[in-house]
């Protein structure tokens, strides 16, 4: 059996590319939110003057992530902003002093068992650098490692345009086997699996390489099929386990983690540099020389385009991540985040949607569904407020990879229903659980 | 500073839209006019320039009226016009062509909210209406060996000849193929129906779920009633049926299960139909 998926044009113009650093910007913001969880708390204030690498936000509570000063320079205030997902957050800009002073007290870190390996990677400031933004130390951090059969390893990278893990896998290989080492030891794992699409042969042949020494990992080219990435797509395309609704990977014995965040853990463990830098793919229609640049984070669009050569017109979308999953940003200052892994300028032809007119039934949309959802029936019932009909539905597995969307013919906005659905179905039944607990307390 | 579009996700699409799907149908169409135009002569490009624009004309004239949008320019309603000119035989009155297509335009697609929303195929019923209405025009099968001679003939359809038991008015599977017998206009010539078939199943406008389930269980149906299989596949409608008809988006199951079932059920009725109905039909 095999998972529905779509074929789409794979755009890798940048797979060759080695990534170049640009010029330091003059400023960087860090906003203290990068992650799924509570926002970093803010540890320094207007005027200090911060080293690349110093800590100046500190994971508050168990699910938050350290941040680290990605350049050095003046704390030049500390902003109320606005995230992308429509937060408020508050973002540490640090004007640059050029120099790039690293942080004394970057040293490797000590790591002798399961329990330092973790504070490690929680020091490090680590998070699912493939756009997911979850903390790695509580992925990682399994309190009964006997439940990990294997570890999956996300090579995917299925969306258009992307290729800074393909980069990973070409530039580090080292790093990713390094972070291989790391969780056998500490976490007593015996099976990795890295799963890589077919259009990436470059990189299959790096891996090969390193994986020839190694008894435990096993290389799965698997057809470029979007979203060979999904996670639980993935871990059925390479172990052929069904990974339950509402359930977890680690339920079916894997843990699923991106290449590039293997690779990031591998080389923070052999040089203790934290995470403040990223490889970013710079491409779209807008953009005038397509390449892959390594910025420190904080660094805007605006500056990180300028650096990178520039725009051949007046940009009209500017998105974050891949064109299939990633999020539309509302202005060129936005800052690149810990998980921003691609940067797309489109012109004003690529970003102009097609017109939406009325579904002619033909099933495009459930056919193409990895999970089989029927977005058609999913639409009608949020239409008509019937949320029994959505849990029916279970649009609640919904992972968005929005296939249904690009394959519609009349064009109409399934995947961003399905959203919306997910939504008030959630609103739903936590309203009707609240119910029912004020019965059970009555009763 | 410029100002940038915010939408959600996804930010591309694929390049199918109703209209390509709609064109690739006419052109899968287009075999089969041409063995038409051959077999029944120049009359059948009339009756399908009617019916096609007809359709058009009712589409646009009743979405005016009911200030809805106009859907013209997805060209659903020549595909219409087309496939009900293909049920009709060459012979037919146009102005009663010109009702059906009303018939199919406005009462089944557009007084149930247009396009994706017809509970039955448009053309088919528009067929059945015009068969209740007009059965002598509807079942005047004219064919002639040479069209261009004035005296046409009458000629049974292959299959009421088989019911009749008139073996020596049975043309052979060759004949069958190449569509030289009576019949509606658009039916008769299976090879120019394949053709066309074959091209929506490389484009991918239908999956081969439908056609052969429905072409399969009449074969197997026909080989378990003593008929001969063949004979029941070539002729008819049956082709035409499972390519175009039962293929239609709207009114059958999106699922490859289910597609499988509906061309199975339609195989059966189909059948039934033939060895039950037009016989009995004839006999009286």
């Amino acid at each position: 059996m095999r998972l529905h998926g779509i074929r789409i044009p794979h755009k890798k113009n940048t797979a060759g590319m080695e990534p170049v650093r640009i010029p330091v910007p003059g400023t960087v913001s860090i906003p203290m939110s990068m992650h799924i969880g509570k926002p970093a708390k803010v540890t320094v204030k207007k005027g200090d003057t911060v080293k690349v690498g110093q800590l100046i936000g500190e994971a508050d509570g168990f699910m938050s992530s350290n941040i680290h000063a990605s350049v050095s320079g003046r704390v030049q205030k500390i902003d109320e902003t606005v995230s992308s997902d429509g937060r408020k957050i508050s973002s540490v800009v640090i004007e640059s002093d050029g120099k790039q002073e690293l942080c004394e007290n970057i040293k490797p870190p000590e790591v002798k068992d399961f329990e330092s390996f973790i504070k490690a990677v929680r020091d490090s400031g680590v998070v699912g650098l493939g756009g997911a933004g979850f903390p790695s130390f509580i992925k990682l951090g399994i309190n009964d490692l006997s439940k990990i059969d294997a570890v999956v390893i996300n090579a995917a990278e299925c969306e258009p345009y992307i290729t800074s893990d393909t980069r990973t896998m070409i530039d580090k290989t080292g790093y990713i086997f390094k972070g291989i080492d790391a969780i056998r030891k500490y976490m007593k794992v015996r099976r990795f699996i890295i799963g890589i699409e077919s259009n990436k042969p470059e990189a299959v042949k790096e891996l090969v390489k390193y994986a020839d020494d190694t008894e435990d990992v096993e290389i799965k080219v698997l057809p470029s099929i979007y979203p060979q990435g999904g996670e639980k797509v993935l871990v059925f395309n390479t172990m052929k386990r069904i990974i339950p609704r509402k359930r977890l990977p680690i339920d079916v014995g894997a843990v699923v983690i991106n290449v590039t965040t293997l690779a990031f853990i591998g080389e923070y463990l052999e040089t203790g540099r934290p995470l403040v830098d990223k490889c970013v793919t710079l491409d779209g229609s807008a953009v005038k020389e397509p390449k892959n640049v390594i910025v420190p984070i904080g660094t805007s669009v605006y500056d990180l385009v300028a650096g990178a050569g520039g725009l051949n017109c007046h940009p009209k979308k500017v998105i974050y991540g891949g064109p299939m999953m990633g999020i539309a940003v509302p202005s060129p200052y936005e800052p690149v985040l810990k998980n921003t892994n691609a940067i797309i300028v489109m012109d004003p032809k690529e970003s102009g949607q097609p017109k939406t007119t009325p579904c002619i039934g033909c099933g495009a949309c459930t056919n193409h569904c990895p999970f089989r959802l029927d977005p058609k029936a999913i639409s009608r019932a949020y239409k008509l407020d019937d949320c029994e009909m959505l849990a029916k539905l279970c649009v609640d597995i919904c992972m968005e990879c929005g296939c249904c969307s690009y394959v519609c013919p009349a064009n109409r906005p399934l995947v961003q229903t399905n959203k919306l659905a997910k939504k008030k179905l959630k609103e739903y039944l936590s309203e009707r659980n609240k119910v029912r607990e004020g019965k059970n307390k009555s009763d | 500073m410029t100002k940038l579009i915010l939408s959600v996700s996804p930010h591309i699409y694929g390049k199918r839209t109703t209209q390509k799907i709609m064109l690739d149908v006419i052109i899968a169409l287009l075999p089969a006019a041409a063995a038409s135009v051959l077999i029944f002569g120049p009359r059948t490009l009339l009756v399908i320039g009617v019916c096609a624009a007809v359709s058009v004309c009712s589409e646009f004239v009743f979405e005016k009226l009911c200030k809805r949008e106009n859907t013209v320019y997805d060209l659903s309603a020549i595909v219409t016009g087309m496939l009900l000119a293909y049920n009709l035989p060459v012979s037919i009155p146009l102005w009663q062509a010109a009702f059906g297509s009303v018939t199919a335009v406005i009462v089944v697609k557009q007084l149930f909210g247009g396009i994706g929303q017809n509970f039955a195929n448009p053309a088919i019923t528009a067929r059945i209406v015009m068969m209740t209405a007009f059965s002598g025009t509807m079942t005047n099968w004219i064919y002639s060996a040479t069209p261009k001679t004035p005296d046409a003939v009458s000629s049974p359809t292959p299959l009421i000849a088989a019911a009749k038991g008139t073996t020596s008015m049975m043309p052979s599977y060759t004949e069958l193929l190449l569509g030289r017998h009576g019949g509606c206009l658009g039916e008769t010539c299976a090879l120019a129906l394949l053709l066309g078939g074959a091209y929506l199943l490389i484009r991918r406008v239908i999956s081969w779920h439908t056609p052969a389930a429905f072409i399969g269980t009449v074969a197997l149906m026909s080989l378990i009633c003593g008929k001969d299989p063949l004979y029941q596949i070539l002729s008819g409608g049956l082709i035409l049926g499972a390519f175009f008809m039962a293929t239609d988006y709207a009114t059958t199951p999106p699922t490859k299960l289910g597609k499988l079932i509906f061309g199975i059920g339609c195989g059966l009725i189909t059948i039934l139909i033939r060895l039950r109905l037009i016989s009995q039909s004839l006999h009286v």
